[in-house]
């Protein structure tokens, strides 16, 4: 079994045995806008209503958010992780956004009613450049595709958070953290 | 002149977004669907609906006129690989009747980090680029079909897509209205 498959593929090198790529590569934007077009059309050929949508567009997300992780930690933070609450979402505003999206995001804002929520602005979302909502389906924000990016970065860095993504100002990120996150994050202000 | 060269190169992406984003679509086919042909077949099909909308944007922005024949067609091809996933393929092997091609490509952009499981060694991880042959050709009236012969997931040195002209279409009924 094992010797017939090592003989349909010879000698394949590992991702590993490459060299980290710099990350400088480049695609159209048309390219992008089209795939993702059909992300959002198999998506919805699976479900029936608009929440149910975006939860298959947040998990596609997540898939994606999950992997770049350790690969931006690894290039552009020079493998260290971040601790820190306010640090996290600063790396994910300027750093991950400028590496998705070749900008950072406009605004990082903090609720004022609550602590455990932060909200991240963009007023164009490069994802929804050339999506046009249709009426009856106002609430359906196809951002929610990054949110779930954000949301596997902050998890996956022991920031459990959920993320979700409104039309308010362009668009809203919310990301309301777990209670643990920030008790933990006073803990580590006051020593 | 200027507005020629603008055009040409437009915005642009990170090609990591644009991969991962691809891997995940082809990941969550695989969980949908589990049949390793079926997932073939819709990443094919997929391609096809973004080349039948990808030439109008290709004609637009390259300014490009009529082919004359096909080796013209082969060259257009090559452009659009390089203005669309900034990578240039090179085409070899015409058959002797100058109706089939080879596109070779060194590194191709949409099979970055990927590995392809032993389990999976079916899967035509980037069918979807056929597709966009087949879809946007297919618009301006020329009907092929295209295969890999090489493929560097599967341990080969390069990729290399082979593209057939089958026939030109008359003008008849427009394509996909069946």
């Amino acid at each position: 079994m094992n010797n017939s498959s090592f003989g349909a593929c010879p000698a394949k090198t590992s991702i590993l045995d490459r060299s980290l790529s710099k990350g400088k590569g480049e695609v159209s934007l048309s390219a992008f806008a089209l795939l993702f077009s059909e992300v959002v059309q198999y998506c919805q050929t699976k479900v029936y209503t608009v929440p149910e949508l975006q939860k298959k567009l947040h998990e596609i997300g997540l898939d994606v958010g999950s992997r770049i992780v350790d690969l931006y930690f690894v290039r552009d933070k020079n493998c260290k992780r971040e601790t820190k609450l306010l640090n996290i979402l600063l790396f994910i505003k300027t750093t991950v956004w400028k590496n998705l999206f070749g900008r950072e995001a406009d605004k990082l804002e903090h609720a004022n009613d609550d602590e455990r929520t932060y909200y991240i602005i963009e007023k164009n979302a490069l994802v929804n450049s050339f999506v046009s909502v249709p009426r009856d389906k106002s609430s359906l924000n196809c951002a929610i595709f990054t949110a779930g990016i954000v949301e596997a970065i902050l998890t996956s860095c022991n920031f459990p958070a959920k993320v979700s993504a409104h039309w308010h100002q362009g668009t809203t990120y919310m990301i309301k953290f777990d209670e643990s996150v920030t008790s933990r994050d006073q803990q580590l202000e006051e020593r | 002149m200027s507005r020629q060269t603008s055009r040409l190169d437009a915005k642009k992406v990170n090609s990591e977004l644009f991969t991962l984003t691809y891997g995940a679509l082809v990941t969550q086919l695989i969980k949908d669907v589990d049949n390793v042909d079926d997932v073939n077949k819709q990443l094919e099909r997929m391609g096809y609906n973004i080349g039948v909308r990808l030439i109008e944007d290709f004609l637009a922005r390259s300014g490009s006129g009529k082919c004359y024949d096909f080796r013209d067609t082969s060259e257009k091809i090559q452009l659009a690989t390089r203005m669309y996933l900034g990578v240039s393929p090179t085409i070899s092997n015409w058959s002797p009747s100058g109706d089939e091609f080879s596109l070779v490509m060194d590194n191709n952009p949409i099979t970055d980090f990927v590995e392809l499981p032993d389990s999976h060694m079916g899967l035509k991880y980037s069918n979807m680029l056929l597709g966009v042959i087949r879809g946007s050709c297919e618009m301006v009236q020329l009907e092929v079909s295209c295969w890999f012969v090489q493929d560097q997931l599967k341990g080969d040195n390069t990729t290399e897509i082979r593209v057939k002209l089958l026939r030109k279409l008359e003008d008849s009924v427009p394509a996909g209205e069946d």
